[in-house]
């Protein structure tokens, strides 16, 4: 891995799984729902959540599709049986064909963002049934480059991982002892049959975490970048992100009043906690 | 004297709650003989107030702040809230109090708005760095930003303060390291000014997430010859004592009198010097 992305893995552990504790604690909840596809995003929150709560404080929740690969489904089945927490399947299939029987021209884009949001009402009602917040699985690159359903795999209480990117996921999974076979998949979004998110994106997350950093974090100019990438790679980055803004920013409300929320009514979240 | 680090979690925006807080970790404090016991900025209050500013400011003379100031008959305290003045302007305040008097305020100089932070927006900054007299020796207190300026300990330490009681509400971020990047700086600086002003120098930081934004703890003791005495944890709320002797100052300004050679007119006159050129620039 690129230098300017490693991180300590071990000081990353400890301030989740204190972030997990606290943020759900502090709120009178003891649990989380975290929907488990078996890829690494997912995998890593599960293990984050088991070890901030104890594996009485996770329900891993299990969603397919009927073309969902079977080794997301095995490798979801894993992580649940290695960490020895609750979890449910639910199919997915029955609710997403009946509706596209009414829609069947409809594109693999609009199925597969039903399906994310249909995931998400399922982990909303999960997390009322079992009185958890949703534990959100995103990470840092996905929600840069807006490779995300908006309301769908997006919709949480709390997210962990939404700081860090791909290639840093990563590296604190291995540290968490998340299977080896997790972590080295090619990662994807599994919305339909042999879809690879490098494979949509054109890059790899490799290559993009690398620029990302050097945007984002770092903070450098336009020409620093071109000196370091390829001045198209870079463009072509830079416009995603801009792009992509509006999935990172509550809906625009249209100010009429003195005080409206978030722009003259401000308050932490965590107000009173 | 035998120092208390409080190095605790306050709930953002509910005085109350953390004025009983205070109460716990008094009593816990005076249990282990603590004759000053610090608190972290802001603790009376929390951190990300935004609008709240307004709701949680309290006067000198507020029910809330006496209380404290009461219990401060039996063991000297430095507690950190908003303080409100009769001109309804609002600071980041830490006040020392001994002997059920409110000895001193210090309103925090440079607030931080830049990147994560936006204290301008909501808060007024103070107007000067003073020393003051306690029953344990001379001290001055600095509140976290104060800290990223050089001038605002050189200041106090020349105004005579023996310990810079220094306190924060830092964020931790940066963890390519061995540890996190703010709590390294912070070590780093802080053994600096300690070494460079020959004072004793007192860290207490928070801890708790407010947000998703944790507060790292961390809070540290540094003696005038720049070593770390005492240490909290990371991330983790801790009563920690400390017993700071004021002849380690004088062994340090015995040792090289970097203080005492310390140019005060030359310093005053080149900066006169160039806040001048630079109004002409």
């Amino acid at each position: 891995m690129t230098e300017s992305v490693l991180i300590n893995a071990e000081l990353v552990e400890s301030i989740l799984t204190r972030f997990i504790h606290e943020e759900v604690t502090k709120f009178d909840f003891s649990k989380v729902v975290v929907g488990l596809s078996g890829g690494v995003d997912s995998a890593t929150s599960c293990f984050l959540a088991e070890r901030a709560l104890g594996k009485q404080g996770v329900v891993a929740v299990l969603m397919p599709y009927k073309t969902s690969s079977p080794e997301s489904t095995s490798d979801a089945r894993a992580v649940v049986e290695q960490l020895g927490i609750e979890s449910t399947e639910v199919d997915i299939t029955p609710q997403i064909d009946a509706y596209f029987d009414r829609f069947p021209d409809a594109d693999r884009v609009r199925r597969g963002n039903k399906m994310a949001r249909e995931r998400m009402t399922i982990l909303y009602d999960m997390s009322a049934k079992h009185r958890a917040l949703v534990l959100g699985t995103s990470n840092k690159t996905e929600f840069l480059l807006g490779y995300t359903t908006l309301w769908g795999d997006m919709a949480c209480a709390i997210n962990p991982l939404g700081d860090l990117y791909k290639t840093q996921v990563r590296q604190l999974a291995r540290h968490l002892g998340v299977p080896d076979r997790i972590v080295k998949k090619a990662p994807s979004a599994d919305l339909w049959t042999g879809q690879t998110d490098e494979g949509e994106l054109g890059f790899s997350y490799e290559e993009v975490d690398r620029l990302l950093f050097a945007m984002i974090d770092e903070r450098k100019p336009r020409r620093e970048l071109e000196r370091e990438f390829d001045p198209a790679f870079v463009e072509r980055v830079a416009r995603i992100v801009q792009s992509s803004q509006y999935k990172r920013r509550m809906p625009v409300i249209a100010k009429v009043s003195a005080r409206s929320i978030d722009r003259d009514f401000r308050y932490s979240r965590d107000w009173g906690r | 004297m035998h120092i208390g680090l409080a190095q605790l979690n306050p709930v953002l925006g509910d005085v109350a709650a953390n004025l009983e807080k205070h109460r716990e970790w008094m009593k816990r404090a005076a249990a282990e003989n603590v004759e000053l016991l610090i608190f972290p900025e802001l603790s009376l209050a929390g951190y990300h107030l935004r609008d709240l500013v307004p709701d949680v400011a309290l006067t000198p003379d507020s029910d809330i702040l006496s209380q404290i100031v009461k219990a401060s008959k039996d063991m000297s305290l430095v507690v950190g809230f908003v303080e409100e003045t009769p001109q309804f302007r609002f600071h980041v305040g830490a006040g020392y109090m001994e002997g059920g008097r409110l000895l001193h305020v210090h309103r925090k100089v440079y607030l931080a708005t830049y990147g994560m932070f936006d204290e301008e927006r909501y808060l007024d900054a103070g107007a000067g760095v003073r020393a003051f007299d306690t029953k344990f020796g001379r001290c001055a207190m600095l509140i976290c930003e104060d800290l990223w300026h050089p001038s605002a300990p050189y200041l106090a330490c020349h105004d005579g303060a023996h310990y810079l009681l220094a306190v924060a509400n830092s964020p931790g971020r940066g963890v390519r390291g061995h540890t996190l990047h703010t709590a390294e700086t912070y070590e780093r600086i802080c053994r600096v000014y300690a070494q460079l002003l020959q004072v004793w120098v007192v860290l207490v930081n928070r801890v708790g997430f407010e947000d998703g934004v944790n507060f790292w703890g961390g809070s540290m003791v540094v003696s005038p010859m720049g070593e770390v005495t005492a240490r909290a944890p990371l991330m983790e709320e801790a009563l920690v004592t400390a017993d700071l002797d004021i002849d380690e100052v004088r062994r340090a300004r015995v040792f090289a009198p970097l203080l005492a050679e310390e140019e005060l007119e030359l310093t005053a006159r080149e900066l006169r010097r160039i806040i001048d050129d630079r109004s002409r620039e």
